[in-house]
């Protein structure tokens, strides 16, 4: 228990992703099994442990504790599992319960004796263990990694491509002792899984002007870049998992489109929320990713669909190795042999000219569209991000011009830097014309503008609160984004999506700005 | 006693006064005498006119205040009584700082000590805290709360230097309170037998070698400002406000932590940014705090400043006559 939670503890207050991997990495080489397989499990899939954290805690608080050094203690430190853990006398006990203890307890253990349980372990934990072990049984960890950050951990870990893992992952348990034997090389296979397990996604690179210039347009195909998620269907065997880009099992969320999938393929395609044959906003599927099991009622307010554009694996086949058009030709022929449910074909398309391709990338603005994705004719289904086989071109952003309104410092590398900023466009006329914040962007620029935007914010500061600051609006900002959406928790209205500083004005006086409502008509939903 | 305890020592808005002998403990602002228990700067103000306590609290009050410090100094070494009006006035050891000191006074067969800042941990850069069983004991109450126990020193200093293994390539720049912290946190890590370099940020250097004066072997510690280096996989020594500031532009992805009894607690470690909590403290803790109420064996606890509700409501519980003082201008200077 130890290691986890001082694993954990470090994590929580670790901000870079190079040094969350690196905590892991160590974790995983040194840690003993199985108790480095059940971190790991805690910290990707879960174990499925169900402990009603927050009743047995008011079970143990009550009676041992007074109740008023509880409550000023719970008001000062904010969470009461925290507090429990702080508040709980220490003990100098020799012998700390390991994870494996834990797990092991809890298969077996009636629900009445879980406070006594409870009270046995903490006896035996210093604080952060008392900490860790409270998160640990509450099941979402919250320590800033993600299933993916892990599993990219375990295989620097032990020197292997991420995506050997994700292949072999949907078929091991807790506590991966299996998997830990193969990734030492104390075992050369792990036994295939009855399950359909995930198979690394090829992915595709942004197109660069220089690249669409050395573009051969006859050798490649052209489709919709999908504004949906990335999702790979695998079915088999009388079973169909639905995986996201980064491997996870996201099936339990979509058991709509997995049950109407009762084929035995593999395929790539983009989630969505159709109506009809329109998509709906992003937003809208956001809400289905968000529900673990959603309700009849949710399914049919926001019907989850899947346009497919690539097969893995059709009828037991294993289509990788082939080209392109000969994957989407027998992808083609099956879709129209088995007319799979709720889904349908990514339509590919044919230019002319690449100035007709540009044309299209540049007029796109429909609703679901988020540019133009081109794959090589010849390319073979390449794990991982191989360059000159895939590019996506994502449509234009739109600009704006706001002012800087405040500055927050950063975090980790950037703490001692203003670096995210909040701006604003004008709204109203004559003198009620006044600055509405509409978003917040912290990238876009280079280290070098970062520090002068850092010391302009220095010194055009009017009054700070904490790590924000306010200042002189007179910076002009010019802003991309994605799009522009209805929100009624923005004072402004509107919310942009995916905002970042394209350009800064230095050049620019404040009063040229854009007007709110010149905002207005980009709002897409 | 319980009663007759508060007239002849009374909080007042300038402090707290003792009337027999005309003098104030640790006054918000000048006054003609006073008696200061250690050397931070909310308890040890400048502009009074004459001062008593240890050498070495005066010492550093000289460091501190320049023109400020007090126009007639007087010292008084630990378990001297001195008479002074109608008091017996005696200082012992508070274990917070180097010269740190409970003020002790006797009138009329009648005892009060005010602790001051106190710990009954080990620290070896000061003497340890001597119980003075008393009719009235007014403590401090920092981290007068149960979920303060601080962990053992060495366990943090153990951190810190796992970190170092864990990320060579980064300056590990601690926050530390220039009085007290920064010395005690050097002479730790020198008993876990770090003999690296120890940098310092310039506002440390004055008190670091007035520890170092009166016989504390620190070891190496140049200041920062002689480096022209990165110091990556070095330890930095910093006052918190120095933390993320542009200062801080100089050293190699810094990793920032912080040695504080504060850090105890999530959220505070988080809002400050911290990414290496290291929970060490010059103050009690809970369990101090309770035990030494119990080993004073003091019928009346008056609590001056901190978390005063907590332990006031403990005190009772445990049978004492306790209250608030609410004195004003006290903080946690030295945490």
């Amino acid at each position: 228990m130890k290691p986890f939670a001082t694993l954990l503890d470090r994590l929580t207050y670790t901000p870079s992703r190079l040094g969350k991997l690196t905590l892991m990495r160590h974790h995983f080489q040194t840690g003993p099994d199985p108790e480095r397989g059940l971190a790991l499990a805690a910290l990707t899939d879960g174990l499925d442990i169900s402990f009603p954290v927050r009743r047995v805690i008011g079970e143990l608080a009550e009676g041992r504790f007074d109740p008023e050094l509880f409550r000023l203690s719970r008001d000062y430190v904010g969470d009461t599992a925290e507090t429990l853990a702080l508040i709980w006398p220490a003990r100098d006990a020799p012998d700390p319960p390991q994870l494996s203890e834990v797990v092991a307890a809890l298969a077996t253990l009636p629900r009445a004796r879980y406070a006594e349980a409870l009270a046995g372990w903490l006896d035996r934990l210093d604080a952060v263990g008392r900490w860790a072990l409270l998160k640990f049984l509450g099941g979402a960890l919250r320590v800033g990694v993600s299933a993916r950050l892990a599993k990219t951990a375990l295989a620097e870990a032990f020197g292997r491509p991420v995506e050997d893992i994700e292949e072999k992952w949907h078929g091991q348990v807790p506590p991966y002792t299996e998997l830990f034997d193969w990734l030492e090389g104390r075992r050369a296979h792990l036994p295939v899984s009855e399950a359909p397990v995930f198979k690394p996604l090829m992915l595709a690179v942004p197109l660069e002007a220089a690249d669409f210039d050395a573009l051969a347009l006859a050798d490649f195909a052209a489709e919709w870049k999908w504004d949906g998620i990335r999702v790979q269907m695998a079915g088999g065997r009388g079973e169909t998992r639905i995986f996201s880009r980064g491997a996870e099992d996201i099936t339990a969320s979509f058991p709509d489109i997995a049950h109407a999938f009762p084929h035995h393929a593999t395929v790539d395609g983009e989630l969505l929320v159709l109506r009809g044959t329109d998509i709906a906003p992003f937003a809208d599927l956001q809400q289905r990713l968000n529900r673990k099991s959603p309700s009849a009622a949710m399914m049919q307010k926001y019907p989850a669909h899947v346009r497919l554009y690539d097969a893995l694996e059709l009828d037991g086949e294993d289509l990788r190795a082939l080209p392109f058009t000969e994957r989407r030709a027998r992808l083609d022929a099956w879709f129209a042999r088995v007319r799979p449910h709720h889904c349908d074909l990514s339509p590919l398309l044919s230019f002319a000219s690449k100035e007709d391709l540009r044309a299209a990338w540049q007029g796109t603005r429909d609703e679901g569209i988020e540019g133009l994705m081109l794959k090589r004719r010849d390319s073979p289904y390449l794990a991982g991000r191989p360059k000159g086989h895939w590019f996506k071109w994502k449509r234009a952003a739109l600009t704006a011009d706001c002012v800087l309104l405040y500055a927050q410092r950063g975090s980790g590398k950037r703490s001692s830097y203003y670096s995210d900023y909040t701006f604003a466009c004008w709204q109203g006329g004559g003198d009620a014309r006044h600055l509405v914040p509409v978003g917040k962007a912290y990238s876009g620029f280079t280290d070098e503008e970062l520090m002068r935007l850092d010391r302009f914010v220095r010194a055009h500061t009017i009054e700070r609160f904490g790590p924000v600051r306010s200042v002189e609006p007179r910076l002009v900002l010019e802003v991309a984004f994605d799009g522009i959406q209805k929100s009624s928790r923005h004072k402004s209205g509107i919310a942009m999506r995916f905002p970042r500083i394209a350009r800064i004005r230095w050049d620019k006086p404040a009063g040229e700005p854009d007007e709110e409502e010149t905002l207005r008509p980009m709002i897409t939903s | 006693m319980a009663k007759s305890a508060a007239s002849w020592l009374k909080p007042v808005p300038a402090g707290l006064y003792c009337a027999p002998g005309d003098f104030f403990i640790d006054p918000a602002q000048g006054v003609p005498r006073a008696i200061i228990t250690h050397a931070h700067s909310d308890h040890a103000r400048g502009g009074h006119e004459a001062a008593l306590a240890t050498a070495d609290t005066l010492a550093i009050m000289r460091l501190r205040l320049g023109e400020g410090a007090p126009r007639r100094p007087q010292a008084l070494a630990y378990r001297q009584p001195l008479r002074v009006g109608d008091v017996t006035v005696t200082l012992l050891p508070a274990g917070h700082i180097l010269g740190s000191a409970q003020v002790v006074m006797d009138y009329k067969g009648q005892r009060a000590v005010v602790s001051g800042d106190y710990k009954r941990a080990p620290d070896p850069t000061c003497d340890p805290f001597e119980v003075a069983p008393c009719d009235v004991f007014v403590t401090e109450a920092t981290f007068g709360l149960p979920v303060f126990t601080h962990e053992k020193p060495e366990h943090e200093v153990a951190k810190l230097l796992a970190s170092l293994t864990d990320f060579p390539e980064r300056t590990h720049q601690i926050g530390v309170y220039g009085l007290g912290k920064c010395q005690r946190l050097i002479a730790l890590l020198r008993r876990a037998g770090y003999d690296r370099p120890i940098w310092l940020h310039g506002a440390l250097r004055s008190i670091t070698d007035h520890y170092i004066a009166r016989g504390q072997n620190l070891g190496p510690v140049p200041s920062v400002a002689e480096s022209h280096d990165k110091l990556a996989g070095e330890i930095v020594l910093c006052p918190p406000s120095a933390l993320g500031d542009r200062w801080s532009r100089r050293f190699a992805d810094p990793l920032v932590g912080f040695a504080s009894g504060w850090m105890r607690v999530r959220g505070r470690a988080r809002q400050r940014g911290v990414e290496l909590p290291l929970i060490i403290s010059d103050h009690a803790d809970w369990p101090e705090l309770i035990q030494t109420i119990t080993d004073t064996a003091a019928p009346a606890i008056w609590v001056t400043h901190g978390r005063e509700e907590a332990l006031v409501h403990a005190a009772t519980a445990m049978g004492r006559s306790a209250r608030a003082l609410n004195l004003v201008g006290l903080e946690d200077e030295g945490e």
